[in-house]
């Protein structure tokens, strides 16, 4: 298969070195859970416990009717002790479960399912909401959504983003890596799910163990394994896309506009846990690295765990850290208290030093166009903060603005440091009050 | 008491370039030049240059204080219009001219419309327009080896002697183009404006497109136009024009279609100057034109944005 490549993009440092060798330790759970009702793109859910109440590890403690929602689970088990509004990493408070641990790990009942092959489509899509599973590769969209587009679509090929584009980050990386038959027997249930034949595995040259591994593990399936450029955003949905079959998702539409499910190798290995082994998603790992990290490493921790014991397990000098960032240094949240859980959705938590961000004074655009090149989505991001700068909203639409996949190599390239993604996001904002 | 956490939208990391290394790489990339001018015009060269530098960065400097701007003058970008401007006029220009076009380059060419990154046309050449449209004589007197003459494409325009009789001198061509005649003081080297060029396009701070299609255009037109075409892009301001002026970042398009026109609308215009136009040299004129159209050029060359339904 031949390798297409997408337009622009920049290639920032790696930084993978420090914990792409660690083996996946497990953290030992905290004395308490924080578990947050928002953990997917959707609204929040409805608790369905109360305070004072004792849960099993892997009981659903709250749900929602809502179509863009999944369930979450106990992590452990204990009583729960809070249910309030409490810190969130992705911005602001959002209603939170919290648990106290009572240490005996005991789980509620776990139906396995071996034979999934000879369960419907239904079924299986059942139990993948059930358990919790959303898209992991940052997003957290409900993959049971995912893997049902709507009937009029044919798919004709299913896509695992193994890319991990994002520098420092090596979560799906230790995945493939350590549970690489998950991933494939993952892959399976979702070609049976999807009634697709063939499956693509994209992984960045820059995991060449992973590659390997993976490539052994699809042998005698109908799964290949690509290896792609190492080049940010290359493991977004639409890079990827175009990067392995060289299709252009039409503005506004979904992959499946162009035959395509896409979804995240770490996902996979989570599917197979679902329906094989009727694990809940409670549990997540994460790259914990950044200079300011003593001894960076890939923890599997619990989804409610605070931040916190995950700096304190590496090590983190305090006095060096400008910035704690939830997720890669490309699209992640920057953090403003220790006390936010690990999500669904956290692959990896930075502590970075001032060196480390680059930051410099933002000075006067000089037109270099650096930020037009490396635009993704083929955008001219030199004009939305030109036109943020006099509140131009509507002409920033004009502009495309909307297409914006907000992935920040243009902010990271600009040579004048411009605020870019900041323009663009405010402009987004801006224009979708104005529509209300 | 905890230490309070930077927050900040994304992107947290940062390429480690600034618009201070930018400038830096294109000032590098003018040294081959200037050796070039030292060899073949001596101190005077230096004395020029130096004056020319030094004069931006004055006038910079009492501009962001009048404007009440952070003073900027080491960025590196008052330095390049330095050297523009003393790479454009002719190295035995009496200083005070020196002076004058370097201060208007700033002053006129620059800090009026804002200071770095706001100017319309290129300060330099801004600096050049003024000082020839006020003192003509004194920027078309070219001296080389103590001899007042004309330029090579002085003497093609005028017809003084034919290409063909000028060829007859075998070391015609290899002379152009390492820049042994007379003409202004950082122009003549083709050889170091190209090795200058590679450099910025090395470094990825210049669009190979942009020089090839510009020169490309004037090779093509010298053919149509029946001169010699290698002597034609050799000689006058082209190669600096093409490597280091139509790719000014400021003030050429931004997007890598426009670039393409812009490069190409001012080869036709270096060509119509030189082959219908009274001045035997054309590309600072071309080059301030077509820096007027590119707002105009940037709006209607938008890339064809990413999934976009044809």
């Amino acid at each position: 298969m031949k390798f297409f490549g997408f337009k622009g993009g920049v290639h920032p440092p790696e930084n993978k070195i420090q914990t792409e060798n660690q083996a996946v330790e497990v953290l030992t759970a905290p004395k308490m859970v924080f578990i947050p009702l928002l953990q997917h793109i959707g609204v929040p859910l409805t608790p369905c416990v109360e305070v004072g109440e004792r849960v099993l590890k892997g009981q659903i403690i709250a749900d929602s009717d809502a179509f863009l929602s999944v369930p979450v689970h106990a992590t452990v088990s204990g009583v729960v002790k809070k249910i309030e509004n409490l810190p969130f990493p992705l911005m602001g408070s959002v209603q939170t479960i919290v648990i106290e641990n009572d240490e005996k790990d005991e789980w509620t009942t776990l139906e396995k399912l071996p034979e999934w092959k000879n369960s419907t489509k239904e079924e299986l899509l059942g139990i993948i909401r059930a358990k919790g599973i959303v898209g992991l590769g940052g997003a957290a969209f409900p993959t049971h959504i995912k893997l049902n587009p709507p009937s009029d679509v044919k798919i004709d090929m299913l896509l695992l983003n193994g890319a991990e584009c994002e520098p420092y980050l090596n979560s799906d990386n230790r995945v493939m890596i350590e549970e690489s038959t998950k991933v494939v027997e993952g892959i399976k249930i979702m070609k049976h799910i999807l009634n697709v034949d063939s499956a693509v595995i994209g992984i960045e040259d820059n995991k060449l163990e992973a590659i390997e591994i993976m490539k052994k593990a699809c042998q005698g399936t109908n799964i290949e394994v690509m290896p792609l450029k190492t080049m940010y955003p290359q493991g977004g949905e639409k890079s990827l896309i175009k990067a392995i079959l060289n299709k252009e998702v039409p503005s506004g539409k979904l992959p499946s506009a162009v035959g395509v499910v896409v979804n995240n190798t770490t996902t996979a290995a989570a599917i197979y846990d679902a329906v094989v082994n009727g694990l809940p998603l409670i549990d997540k790992v994460v790259t914990v690295t950044g200079k300011a990290i003593k001894e960076p490493k890939n923890l599997k921790a619990v989804i409610g765990t605070p931040i916190s014991e995950l700096l304190e397990k590496c090590g983190y000098n305090e006095e060096n850290v400008e910035k704690i960032v939830m997720g890669g240094p490309m699209m992640g949240m920057a953090q403003l208290t220790l006390e936010v859980p690990v999500i669904k959705g956290t692959s990896g938590l930075l502590a970075l030093t001032k060196e480390e961000t680059n930051y410099c004074k933002p000075k006067a655009c000089i037109g270099c166009g650096k930020c037009v090149d490396a635009c993704p989505m083929s955008l001219e991001p030199i004009m939305y903060a030109r036109l943020a700068e006099f509140s131009q909203w509507e002409e920033m639409a004009k502009y495309h603005l909307m297409d914006c996949i907000e992935c920040g190599s243009c902010a990271y390239i600009c040579p004048a440091n411009r605020p870019l993604t900041e323009a663009i996001k405010i402009g987004k904002a801006k224009l979708r009050t104005m529509k209300k | 008491m905890a230490k309070i956490l930077k927050m900040g939208p994304s992107p947290h990391i940062r390429t480690k370039e600034t618009v201070d290394d930018v400038m830096y790489d294109v000032i590098i990339a003018l040294l081959p030049a200037l050796l070039a001018a030292c060899y073949f015009f001596g101190i005077r060269a230096i004395i020029v240059t130096a004056v020319s530098i030094l004069s931006c960065m004055v006038t910079e400097y009492v501009c962001q204080k009048l404007m009440k701007q952070d003073v900027q003058i080491f960025d590196g970008s008052a330095v390049i219009t330095g050297i523009l401007y003393a790479f454009v006029i002719p190295p035995y220009m009496s200083l005070v001219y020196v002076v004058i076009g370097a201060v208007v380059s700033i002053a006129l060419g620059k800090m009026v419309f804002g200071g770095l990154g706001h100017n319309i046309f290129n300060p330099a050449l801004v600096g050049r327009a003024f000082v020839q449209a006020s003192w003509p004589v004194a920027i078309t007197t070219f001296m080389y080896d103590d001899v007042g003459g004309a330029t090579l494409l002085d003497t093609m325009k005028r017809g003084l002697s034919s290409d063909v009789a000028l060829i007859e001198n075998g070391n015609l061509y290899l002379n152009t183009f390492i820049g042994k005649m007379g003409g202004c003081l950082g122009e003549t080297s083709a050889l170091a404006l190209l090795i200058g060029g590679l450099y910025l396009i090395y470094k990825k701070q210049i669009d190979w497109k942009v020089p090839a299609i510009m020169i490309g255009t004037v090779f093509v037109a010298s053919l149509i136009a029946g001169a010699n075409p290698i002597l034609h892009i050799f000689s006058g301001g082209l190669f600096l024009g093409a490597f280091f002026m139509a790719t000014d970042m400021v003030t050429s398009p931004h997007t890598p279609k426009g670039r393409a026109i812009f490069a190409f609308g001012i080869g036709v215009l270096v060509s119509l100057i030189r082959f219908k136009g009274g001045y035997p040299e054309g590309v600072a004129y071309s080059i301030l034109i077509m820096n007027g159209f590119v707002p105009l050029i940037n709006r209607y060359t938008n890339p064809k944005k990413f999934g976009e339904v044809k």
